[in-house]
């Protein structure tokens, strides 16, 4: 299946979860969230949340400046 | 889904506030209802630093009557490149006394209260409930928890902005909206950023510019809350980007299963906030503990130092590692003890130990050393939940 991660097309494994996919992109660590079609997956979700081909995520970082 | 009018109408406007506030009272929207929501509206902005400056700025102009500021800083030429509350004769200032000169100046109908101090756990609280709304400007994670959970505690909406480089993020936060749209930061973002992974303005700098983008937003929707105008950012995070030219907006939940806020808790030891030093040695030589993982996976050859106490060694620890308490390390006397000839991987609970201890580390020569950011705990996260934390 394909997916859309900010901008880039990668191919993951079918029934690739929220979790893997971050993982495998290098951001699953605390400070992120992910939305997924416009929403964000609650981090507790990323295990159990699977991808559907064509997804569009956006992987956001926090930032503290102000 | 609009919101009601977080504000209830002040009696009446005055000559000289319908003389100076008539493009609002034009606005059907606005009109003079409004106005006089606007009127008697409390709002506190926390910090008077980048986004804190247009803020200020703009709700003094559209008729706040009671504005406050907190900030225990001073005025430092290197503000003056976005901070433009303050300017070339306010350097050395307390950066109220300059704002509260500023605002005056701006709109002398207006009450401001100034509050000289850093925000903390001791007086966030007594502080908010001044309030109706809260403007989050400040420039650190561990004031950013600190001032959701007070806002929770409270019961406060209040509007979140942050800003690195050309990006900034705007949302509005309130756990206790009405029509089950209630939600805090911690929903967005459950525990912060490890120490040394992002970066501050300080470190990263920042597009002056990008304060005003962002500030005006913020104002925007504190305008919009008070006078329960138009759709709120509540439920949405608005992403800016000054590079593309983009605002993007994503929604947010309420994330069921995170904890309830019960408590004001120890913020800096939350977010890992380390000294100077150790941030400094952390940048670039901070692993992840899928990293660290993936190092064992790959057979790598390196020193796994766990640098908590042994009481925390006995509850939980990293297979493989080697305990030695960060003290013996800061005063020097396990220098001796560490492997010259292999790398060496530091950690402890969460990071911020493994921080102070790299930077001695790096002092001492042992320059590819690197810690990991999260420590056991993040550990037990990521790589083996089996395991128990504390």
């Amino acid at each position: 299946m394909r997916a859309r991660v900010n901008g880039t097309d990668h191919d993951f494994a079918d029934d690739v979860t929220v979790r893997e996919l971050l993982d495998d992109l290098g951001y699953d660590r605390p400070g992120v969230a992910a939305a997924m079609n416009g929403t964000v997956v609650p981090r507790v979700r990323w295990a159990s949340t699977t991808v559907p081909d064509g997804a569009v995520l956006e992987v956001l970082t926090a930032v503290q400046g102000g | 889904m609009t919101l009601p009018p977080l504000v209830e109408p002040a009696a009446e406007l005055t000559k000289d506030e319908v003389a100076r506030y008539s493009r609002h009272l034009i606005i059907p929207d606005v009109g003079m209802d409004g106005q006089k929501r606007l009127k008697n509206a409390k709002v506190l902005v926390v910090g008077a630093g980048g986004l804190g400056s247009p803020a200020l700025l703009y709700l003094a102009a559209a008729g706040v009557g009671t504005l406050g500021v907190i900030d225990f800083d001073v005025v430092d030429e290197s503000n003056l490149q976005r901070q433009v509350i303050h300017g070339q004769s306010d350097v050395g200032k307390p950066k109220v006394v300059s704002a509260a000169e500023s605002v005056a100046e701006i709109n002398p109908l207006i009450t401001l209260n100034v509050h000289q101090e850093q925000l903390s756990t001791e007086n966030a609280r007594e502080l908010f409930r001044e309030y109706d709304l809260i403007l989050d400007g400040t420039d650190n994670f561990a004031t950013r928890y600190l001032v959701n959970d007070a806002a929770v505690l409270e019961g406060k909406p209040y509007v979140w902005g942050s800003i690195f480089r050309f990006e900034g993020q705007v949302s509005v936060f309130w756990e206790e909206a009405p029509n089950g749209q209630g939600l805090n930061y911690r929903d967005l973002y459950p525990e912060p950023p490890p120490p040394g992974m992002v970066p501050s303005c300080a470190e990263g700098g920042v597009l002056g510019v990008l304060c005003a983008s962002i500030g005006s937003v913020m104002v925007t929707e504190a305008i919009k809350l008070i006078t329960g105008i138009g759709e709120p950012l509540l439920g949405r995070l608005m992403v800016y980007d000054a590079l593309e030219m983009s605002y993007r907006t994503v929604k947010i939940r309420k994330d069921p299963e995170t904890k309830p806020i019960t408590e004001l808790i120890d913020y800096d030891a939350f977010c890992g906030v380390v000294s100077d030093a150790a941030q400094d040695a952390a940048a670039g030589h901070t692993i992840t503990p899928r990293e660290l993982k993936e190092k064992f996976d790959r057979g790598d050859d390196f020193a796994l130092i766990d640098v908590r106490e042994p009481h925390e060694f006995e509850i939980v620890r990293i297979p493989n590692s080697v305990l030695i308490p960060k003290d013996r390390i800061l005063s020097g006397e396990a220098l001796s003890e560490l492997p010259q000839d292999k790398p060496i991987v530091l950690h402890c609970k969460s990071g911020g130990r493994s921080a102070e201890a790299l930077a001695a580390l790096h002092k001492a020569g042992f320059r590819d050393a690197v810690h990991v950011g999260g420590g056991v705990l993040g550990w037990a996260r990521d790589v083996d939940p089996s395991l128990p934390t504390y």
